[in-house]
């Protein structure tokens, strides 16, 4: 990449607006996404009892299981949100960058 | 290739027919395995034909041309994840104890989201065939290829050993094969898949286990649960009593202790972000967008699978613990318990035997024997082309590679490799495939993941950073897991480990993280600040595709 396209880029009001919103978007969602694992790990690692208490009075199934689960939902989920809105919104002003680029 | 394919069958047959002298009831259970198994093998070479006549470039061997869509892919990263170490591993974890299995899996899954958000599209952007493109991006070609390699062909290496173990053990309970040959086997058909069909080959293998698998493990779980009129907490008050004991419903001994959990937790997550086969799979779709919808597709089957394997993990404890008809009575006479044939990463089969009878227990044998050679495949095609494309074309011809020299130098590094995992799958025949593999990604998230992950995040990096600070991590880690329980006590045999955890990636990440940043902010070289000059480019690429390889020019 040239240096004079490089300049013109880096200085486009869509590309300031594209890496600010997107990685914001990016590091919360990763946030949200360590602090669910990291909570459930560490709950294991200083009151694993916590996960074992039977889900209702005299239940086998404990609070755990449905725990687990949802974490495992949870990742899904996430990934979900981010491309529904990178494969819309992040990609039209991608689009419009590029073409700026190279229309000047 | 005929031929080959010729002595292949014979010896299948030869064997299964050795071995089967005694109850005639098994000699049918294994011609349904052996028969599905031949199968899979035949159309898994036709596809290696039909890949080979169109695999002509470098580009078509690394990264099937790059045609390859989202869904495909997602499909493919989800067959390279939902190894034999998963499905058998997995299984057995929760078979022997419970809950903790699931905690072992969810440390699988939830480094995907992360990949999406941080790594997934500037890889696609920044890179072209391994991940130590974009790593050495703008840094010095030399030093970072090299040390990319080597963190790439160590890990290949560690989940290689688990995927022969798992073969070993699979081939052997099912055709009564002596173990080495079973690995040789799975050795040979691999070196086949790779160099003949190359990417093209290895991801369509990936895509078609994939999809068996998904459909064998939904059927398995549906079976159990049927059998409890799909009623969770039947299923689990059933497990509870066969095991005498509650604990299986709570976390147990796997991570006992708070800096084992979180370390465990660092190496699942960061290491899934580093390990060069599937970091590998971004390159062969065609776009960023393509590359997203991989990630997506790929969390959903792996999520879902995860899932089943806990219900066949509990399956298999109300089903097959203590059924005399799976028990090891060579075993139990020794060693007392309630020891299962094959150890108990066969939870999983005996189960599918369990609900599916004869038939279905071969087809999820052939089915995981699939898996195995699918996953290896894989392992050994990333393997081989950080050797060929990162050690020969970048650092020792200093990128003026001629493309088909590469190619060849591959090809010949597949059947090194191939080697190497046959006699280490061998020699690590008694080992834990699961733990195996945990193993593998402790060296992926100090090694290859920061390294990776500041290149594309941290302007500042430099040469010497990376190099010492990854050098550092890839270290720590491998010198951790020598002295650590696994390697120390279990292989080496000494009475107590130096290093007392079973997961050293608190430990090395750290080290590799604080060494990065402390030798790049100290590197006042000329090299250093034209390097951190370059960051502005590179970002700009990483972050809109603009001058990416392979894209879509509008």
């Amino acid at each position: 990449m040239k240096q004079d396209m490089v300049d013109r880029i880096k200085n486009d009001p869509d590309f300031l607006q594209l890496t600010r919103v997107r990685s914001k978007f990016a590091w919360t969602l990763t946030i949200v996404m360590l602090v669910i694992y990291f909570g459930f790990v560490l709950v294991i690692a200083f009151d694993p009892a916590l996960l074992g208490t039977p889900l209702s009075e005299g239940s086998v199934t404990t609070v755990g299981i449905p725990v687990g689960v949802g974490v495992i939902l949870s990742a899904f989920i996430l990934t979900g949100i981010y491309v529904r809105r990178a494969n819309t919104e992040f990609d039209e002003l991608t689009a419009k960058i590029k073409a700026k680029a190279k229309g000047e | 290739m005929k031929a080959l394919l010729l002595v292949l069958l014979t010896s299948f047959a030869a064997f299964a027919g050795e071995a089967l002298t005694g109850e005639v009831e098994k000699q049918a259970l294994n011609m349904s395995a052996i028969i599905m198994f031949l199968i899979f093998v035949g159309a898994t070479l036709g596809i290696t034909y039909w890949a080979a006549k169109r695999t002509k470039t470098a580009k078509d061997f690394y990264t099937a041309g790059g045609g390859i869509t989202g869904f495909q892919n997602g499909m493919a990263i989800a067959g390279d994840y939902m190894s034999a170490a998963s499905f058998l591993g997995i299984s057995a974890l929760v078979y022997a104890k419970g809950y903790d299995g699931l905690i072992y899996s969810i440390g699988f899954l939830v480094g995907w989201p992360i990949i999406l958000f941080m790594v997934a599209e500037q890889l696609r952007n920044l890179g072209k065939y391994t991940f130590a493109d974009v790593a050495s991006y703008r840094l010095r070609q030399t030093p970072i290829r090299t040390l990319a390699a080597f963190g790439s062909i160590l890990t290949v290496v560690l989940y290689l050993i688990a995927q022969m173990v798992g073969a070993g053990k699979l081939i052997q309970l099912l055709f009564g094969l002596d173990y080495e040959i079973a690995v040789i086997l799975v050795g040979v058909l691999m070196i086949l898949y790779v160099t003949f069909g190359g990417m093209l080959a290895t991801t369509w293998v990936q895509i078609i286990k994939a999809f068996l698998l998904l459909s064998g493990a939904t059927f398995m779980a549906i079976a159990v649960m049927a059998h409890y009129d799909f009623n969770f907490e039947t299923l689990f008050a059933t497990a509870v009593q066969m095991k005498e004991t509650t604990s299986i419903m709570a976390p147990g001994g796997l991570v006992s202790d708070p800096i084992s959990a979180i370390s465990l937790g660092i190496a699942l997550m960061f290491g899934t972000a580093g390990l060069p086969h599937i970091l590998m799979r971004f390159f062969t779709v065609s776009d960023a967008k393509e590359a997203r919808k991989s990630v997506f597709y790929a969390t959903g089957f792996i999520g879902y699978f995860y899932i089943l394997t806990f219900i066949i993990g509990f399956g298999a404890i109300v089903m097959v613990f203590q059924n005399p008809q799976y028990l090891d009575l060579a075993k139990q006479a020794v060693d007392g318990g309630a020891p299962i044939l094959g150890g108990d990463n066969m939870a999983a089969i005996h189960l599918s035997h369990a609900v599916g009878g004869d038939f279905f227990l071969g087809f999820i044998s052939a089915v995981a024997f699939a898996t195995i050679l699918a996953v290896v495949s894989g392992l050994t095609l990333a393997g081989a082309s950080a050797i060929s494309h990162d050690l020969y074309a970048s650092v020792i011809r200093k990128g003026k590679a001629d493309g088909m020299m590469e190619m060849k130098v591959s090809k010949v590094s597949t059947v090194i490799l191939g080697i190497v995992a046959i006699y280490l799958g061998i020699a690590f025949e008694d080992q834990n495939i699961a733990f195996m593999v945990g193993l593998a990604f402790a060296i992926a998230a100090s090694a290859n993941f920061p390294i990776l992950f500041l290149s594309m995040y941290w302007s500042k990096l430099t040469t010497r950073g990376a190099l010492l600070g990854g050098s550092l991590g890839l270290l720590t880690a491998a010198v951790l897991v020598v002295l650590g329980p696994t390697v120390w006590v279990d292989v080496l045999k000494n009475a107590e480990a130096i290093f007392p955890y079973k997961y050293p990636a608190l430990f090395s990440v750290s080290a590799a993280f604080i060494g990065i940043w402390f030798f790049s902010i100290t590197d006042k070289s000329d090299n250093a600040a034209k390097e951190k000059e370059a960051y502005e480019a590179q970002y700009i690429r990483s972050q809109t595709g603009i001058g990416a390889e392979g894209a879509v020019e509008h």
